[in-house]
């Protein structure tokens, strides 16, 4: 297949997260679109190292796999957080952050 | 054979995300997004990144997504509130995200880049194989390498940090709610020391066998009390 469809692909599935991330309201579905967005980055970081024949792209992928599973940690910690303190889990009533 | 995997993996990749943003039941939306993380490692495979494809199925689909299900296990899969409010708002986000798209596309499909309508590089049979990868990483990358190991560390223990049980906020720990405010009583979905290892183990304090719940759910468990009347006493 040629690179372009590839590219084509990692546009769909980067918008179709943008999309969730602006109309999801739980933080739980919120981080998995986010998670969409960072997996269409790493297609598109594949497809171009691929075209290159350069496999540095395939590092830059590895790290942007390591960061979203740091991200997921600290996320879903912040969610039980949350819970525990018995707080709505919903983004649009959380607007302030106070201790 | 390339096309046909291609295709099926793109639609499988483009299915699951539609699923993910779609499906109202965060449970439902995780195994989505496990399918769509499945199909993409098959088109990561035709793209001959076999170790990230590998470890996008072992680490991603595997350990990442089971944390997942364990904290909307945790939390109860609340269902998304119904989109009463601000549903001008939501098609403005849809038309934004279509935007995004056609944009996208015209900056990369647009680049002029004479690859693009190619196959890429030529073969090489030690493209993205394990070994490579590890050499790279050991080599020219070991800063990168290091310093992801060290943001997983600290990742681990703020995680941690975060969601342990705070000794400084003895009222929550007896289930009473944080905040009074009216439309917020769906924060409490369940009553005092459900949920804690107390109640795991059975050892809750006296009287308190019965955990009631905040306000009495509809589909709470019938008593003596309340019997349906007898057929011949009311009409129906």
């Amino acid at each position: 297949m040629d690179i372009g469809w590839y590219l084509a692909v990692s546009a769909l599935i980067f918008a179709i997260g943008a999309a969730g991330v602006l109309t999801k309201r739980n933080p739980l579905v919120l981080l998995l679109c986010i998670e969409l967005m960072l997996n269409a980055g790493n297609l598109a970081l594949l497809a171009f190292a691929r075209m290159h024949g350069d496999m540095d792209g395939q590092i830059f992928a590895l790290i942007v796999m390591v960061v979203a599973a740091c991200e997921v940690t600290i996320g879903l910690g912040l969610i039980v957080a949350l819970y525990r303190r018995r707080l709505p889990i919903d983004v649009d009533e959380l607007r302030e952050l106070q201790g | 054979m390339s096309e046909v995997v291609f295709f099926m993996a793109g639609i499988g990749a483009i299915a699951g995300a539609l699923g993910v943003v779609t499906l109202s039941n965060p449970f439902y939306a995780v195994l989505s997004l496990i399918g769509h993380l499945i199909s993409l490692a098959a088109l990561f495979l035709l793209l001959q990144a076999e170790f990230l494809a590998a470890a996008q199925v072992v680490v991603y689909a595997g350990a990442v997504m089971v944390l997942y299900i364990f904290v909307v296990s945790y939390i109860g899969g609340q269902d998304e509130p119904l989109y009463s409010t601000a549903s001008s708002l939501r098609g403005l986000a849809i038309l934004f995200a279509g935007l995004l798209a056609v944009e996208l596309m015209i900056a990369t499909l647009g680049s002029g880049l004479q690859a693009i309508d190619s196959r890429g590089a030529p073969y090489d049979a030690d493209f993205g194989t394990p070994g490579e990868i590890g050499e790279m990483l050991l080599t020219r990358f070991l800063l990168a390498f290091e310093l992801a190991s060290f943001l997983l560390l600290v990742a681990a223990v703020g995680a941690v940090i975060l969601a342990r049980r705070r000794r400084g906020l003895p009222e929550l720990e007896s289930g009473a709610p944080a905040v009074r405010a009216p439309g917020m009583e769906f924060a409490t979905p369940h009553g005092p020391r459900v949920g804690t290892m107390a109640e795991t183990a059975g050892i809750l304090p006296q009287g308190e066998d019965e955990v009631p719940g905040p306000a009495g759910p509809p589909w709470r468990r019938r008593s003596e009390s309340d019997e349906p009347p007898a057929a011949g006493e009311k009409g129906w």
